[in-house]
């Protein structure tokens, strides 16, 4: 006998509250028992939400305004494309900060917590929103203890020069946040801004993708498989399209 | 209170490609199955839609479809001596979950082990001499090539793979692989059409001599209708597969071959979001009662069953026989102890060519479209005066040009910065990149157990990985890497880049979901756990089914032999296990 629920819990959400369910009695069982046929409802797919750029819902002003810098410079402006700023990675980044990247809810997070091997990867408490409140308060207060300003008031290659320092772990910031570790992660996080699908929030009208020449999210090359080496004739389409089919350009 | 649940003929603990296939055979059989899968129901038109699948920050970097380390995880290290500490977040290899399991996101790369495998130890003893194997604990598997030709075929069927024969009845076929053992006949479907940088890769191998040929693909070359009615469409190269599921219905999974089948039938069913717990033994631990299972309320369920079949992810089986009490736990400093010996992996490593004048157009691509070389894979050469066993295929097999994973820059190359950026753009259409999968043999101090201090969200023990590369498998690899090297500078392009491996396996960047052993089949109950059939020595109403059969890992993707395993552990199931269930298929 078939038995379905009537309704689909969203499956992000879903995954953000498993952890708790185990403690929490009674809660809604997403079971299901299937037979005797193939289980179909309409309305069942669970599509990306769009990022809309506009304010911030993790970051401060301050943090935000230093971190459209440092992906400013991650992702310079130049004749390849735009910046990381103007791109979106930073709005990108606070999204991704206020969702189950940033609360680690996918993750394993139980203690103890101990000091790993590099071969053990990440043994952290801080989950990713964590380490940017840190990352960023610890990087402001280093910087005006050394130099008097900070991080956005510097020139772009005193920028570059600090996060190359950052980068090789040169710098020793306060509150034992590490240097090398959190510019990892800023690098990841910019890098996936910028080269997602648009509907994150970065990558603004494909801009990477325009640079790269990836087509997107298209999804038959059949009429091209065959043409060795001669470049792929059509423009990047996103989830959500193209620029032109929503009135506001290429 | 745990609810008693009216009793079934069989229980299948995940409904992934082993689950799907047994289920559907043992149905077949007028037996009554429930399938217990942890994940939810997924099938092509209500998951994976067309509209939005090509999203690789969702499903490749915060892989939506894979096991969250949140339900389960485990802890690793590299050697004994070593506290092991929890894989937080997974990284070299990615668990499937779900309806499907890890067979919706593979690539679909799918082989045949070669007899001289299935024969490891006898065959590098008899052809190098004992000494050669002393520091492996490698074994044979108590079966022959020829015994599994026909289930090889069945599942190769099944799937619709496209390739090309190289041996059919003894008989050499030119364009196929000549170091394949002898087949009963073709692939189902013909090669997929070759983009151009496994073509180039293909010129320039047999240019050198070497014996290039298509991989063999469960990504279709054409529309394809299987022995149950099932038909797969042709598939067009959009280029995410791995991590994926198809949108298209152009790469087999268990949805695309089995279950439009399986559902319709009134004796099968299946419970999702339901995670089995344990297999319950009867008092004297040698025969199951059923399994306890949990679903995602936390209400907790015995569920009666005659027959245990676990048809979980290979690691997923070996921690369930821990947890469940099935055979004992595998003591490296003894020796003693079945369950979790030989955990095995493989030895991968990449190599890029850059090149000025080329485009290659890396997103037209399909996950197992490509060109293999096997001439310095496994026993195909010889070892004589060599300093290693095993070996490696030598594989182009571009699978995607998605940019937030695949953006090839020779080393040295920055970071970041307008440097950074300018060679990424160089980088993106001109770089060939090809790879080596290697050989992973067994040895005594690479295991599986329950770790001593990291539990699961239900309390009970990870599994506690312990593995290194062994010193045999790094020198069979730069071995290989030398071979990769010679193709790399007969390719001509303006800068190469050959991986080598190291010791030190690093949990963290992605390198193979290949995990092999820990359950492993043979003929001898003191070091294997399961008999040639997958049923287990200690408690012969339960069969345990994947890669956690493997003795060691051969140098090819193991979703061939495991489906080839379960289809002969279903024929031994049907055909000799029910005529006296209960009782073992093999006198230990």
């Amino acid at each position: 006998m078939s038995h379905r629920y009537p309704i689909r819990i969203n499956r992000r959400l879903f995954l953000s509250s498993v952890a708790m369910l185990t403690v929490i009695a009674p809660a809604v069982s997403r079971a299901r028992t299937i037979s005797g046929a193939l289980p179909w409802e309409p309305m069942a797919s669970d599509p990306p939400t769009q990022v809309v750029p506009g304010g911030w819902q993790f970051f401060t002003p301050q943090e935000a305004a230093l971190v459209e810098a440092i992906v400013d410079r991650l992702v310079p402006h130049d004749d390849l494309s735009i910046g990381g700023k103007e791109a979106g990675c930073a709005v990108y980044i606070d999204r991704q900060l206020t969702g189950a990247f940033g609360t680690s809810s996918r993750l394993y997070t139980q203690g103890p917590f101990k000091p790993g091997l590099p071969t053990q990867g990440y043994q952290g408490e801080a989950n990713p929103a964590q380490r940017y409140r840190a990352g960023l308060a610890a990087m402001d207060a280093f910087l005006k203890q050394r130099d008097g300003k900070t991080f956005v008031e510097f020139k772009p290659e005193e920028q570059d020069a600090f996060l190359t320092e950052m980068e090789a772990g040169k710098v020793e910031l306060p509150n034992g946040v590490g240097a090398a570790g959190f510019f990892a992660l800023l690098l990841q996080n910019t890098m996936e801004g910028f080269f997602a699908d648009p509907v994150y929030g970065g990558n603004k009208d494909m801009a990477s993708w325009r640079m790269l020449g990836f087509p997107g999210a298209r999804y038959d090359y059949r009429d091209h498989v065959a043409k060795h080496n001669q470049p792929y004739p059509l423009p990047p389409v996103s989830i959500t399209g193209r620029p032109e089919w929503l009135g506001k350009g290429a | 209170m745990t609810k008693i649940l009216p009793r079934k003929d069989v229980v299948i603990v995940g409904l992934g490609w082993t689950g799907a296939i047994l289920a559907n055979e043992l149905t077949d059989q007028g037996l009554d199955v429930l399938a217990i899968e942890r994940g939810p129901w997924r099938d092509t038109a209500t998951d994976f839609n067309i509209g939005y699948m090509q999203d690789e920050l969702r499903y490749a970097v915060r892989r939506d479809l894979f096991l969250q380390p949140v339900v389960e995880t485990m802890t690793m290290r590299n050697d004994p001596s070593q506290t092991a500490l929890p894989m937080r977040d997974f990284g070299s290899f990615l668990p499937g979950n779900g309806v499907g399991g890890a067979g919706v996101h593979w690539n679909g790369h799918t082989w045949r082990f070669w007899d001289s495998d299935f024969k490891t130890r006898t065959n590098l003893t008899n052809r190098y001499g004992a000494a050669r194997i002393a520091d492996l604990q490698v074994e044979d598997w108590g079966v022959t090539g020829a015994e599994m030709e026909p289930y090889y075929d069945q599942f190769e069927y099944l799937a619709g793979i496209s390739g090309k024969a190289g041996n059919i009845k003894g008989q050499l076929q030119e364009g196929g692989n000549p170091f394949e053992d002898s087949r009963a006949r073709d692939y189902p479907n013909p090669p997929m059409q070759m983009t151009y940088a496994p073509t180039l890769f293909a010129e320039t191998g047999r240019s050198m001599g070497l014996h290039p040929f298509p991989t063999p693909s469960a990504n279709m070359s054409r529309a394809y209708t299987n022995p149950l009615g099932v038909t797969l469409g042709q598939c067009t190269f959009c280029g995410f597969c791995e991590r994926f599921g198809c949108a298209n219905y152009s790469k087999s999974s268990a949805q695309t071959t089995v279950l439009p089948v399986l559902m319709k039938k009134a004796n099968f069913e299946v419970r999702t979001d339901s995670e089995v717990l344990h297999v319950d033994l009867a008092a004297g631990g040698k025969s199951a009662r059923g399994v306890t299972y949990v679903d995602s309320s936390g209400e907790a369920y015995f569920q009666p069953a005659d027959l245990v079949l676990l048809c979980a992810y290979g690691l997923h089986n070996v921690r369930l026989m821990m947890l469940s009490g099935i055979g004992g736990i595998y003591d490296p400093n003894t020796g003693e102890g079945t369950v979790g010996r030989n955990y095995c992996y493989q030895t991968n490593v990449g190599t890029q060519v850059f090149f000025d004048d080329k485009n290659f157009n890396p997103f037209i691509a399909a996950g197992a479209l490509g060109q293999t070389i096997d001439d310095y894979n496994g026993d195909a050469f010889d070892h004589g005066g060599l300093d290693f066993v095993g070996g490696a295929g030598i594989n182009c097999i571009p699978t995607n040009g998605r940019p937030i994973g695949t953006r090839p820059t020779p080393p040295g190359t920055p970071k970041w910065g307008s440097a950074w950026k300018k060679a990424t753009v160089q980088g993106y259409k001109s770089t060939l990149g090809f790879s080596t999968q290697g050989s992973s043999y067994a040895t005594r101090a690479n295991y599986l157990d329950l770790d001593p201090t990291y539990k699961d969200r239900f309390g009970r023990p990870l599994m506690r990985m312990t593995f290194d590369f062994p010193e045999n498998d790094v020198r069979m690899s730069n071995y290989l890497s030398d071979r990769m090297e010679e193709i790399a500078k007969k390719l001509g392009g303006r800068q190469y880049n050959v991986g080598r491996l190291k010791k030190g396996w690093n949990s963290v960047p992605y390198q193979s979901t290949h995990n092999t052993g820990g359950a492993i089949m043979g003929a001898d109950p003191k070091r294997s756990a399961v008999n040639v059939f997958l049923q287990s020595w200690d408690v012969p109403n339960v069969f345990v089914i994947g890669a956690s059969a493997f003795p060691q890992n051969a140098g090819k993707n193991p979703t061939g032999t495991v489906g080839a395993l379960a289809f002969r552990a279903a024929d031994a199931i049907r055909n000799h296990y029910l005529r006296n269930p209960g009782a073992p298929l093999v006198q230990a």
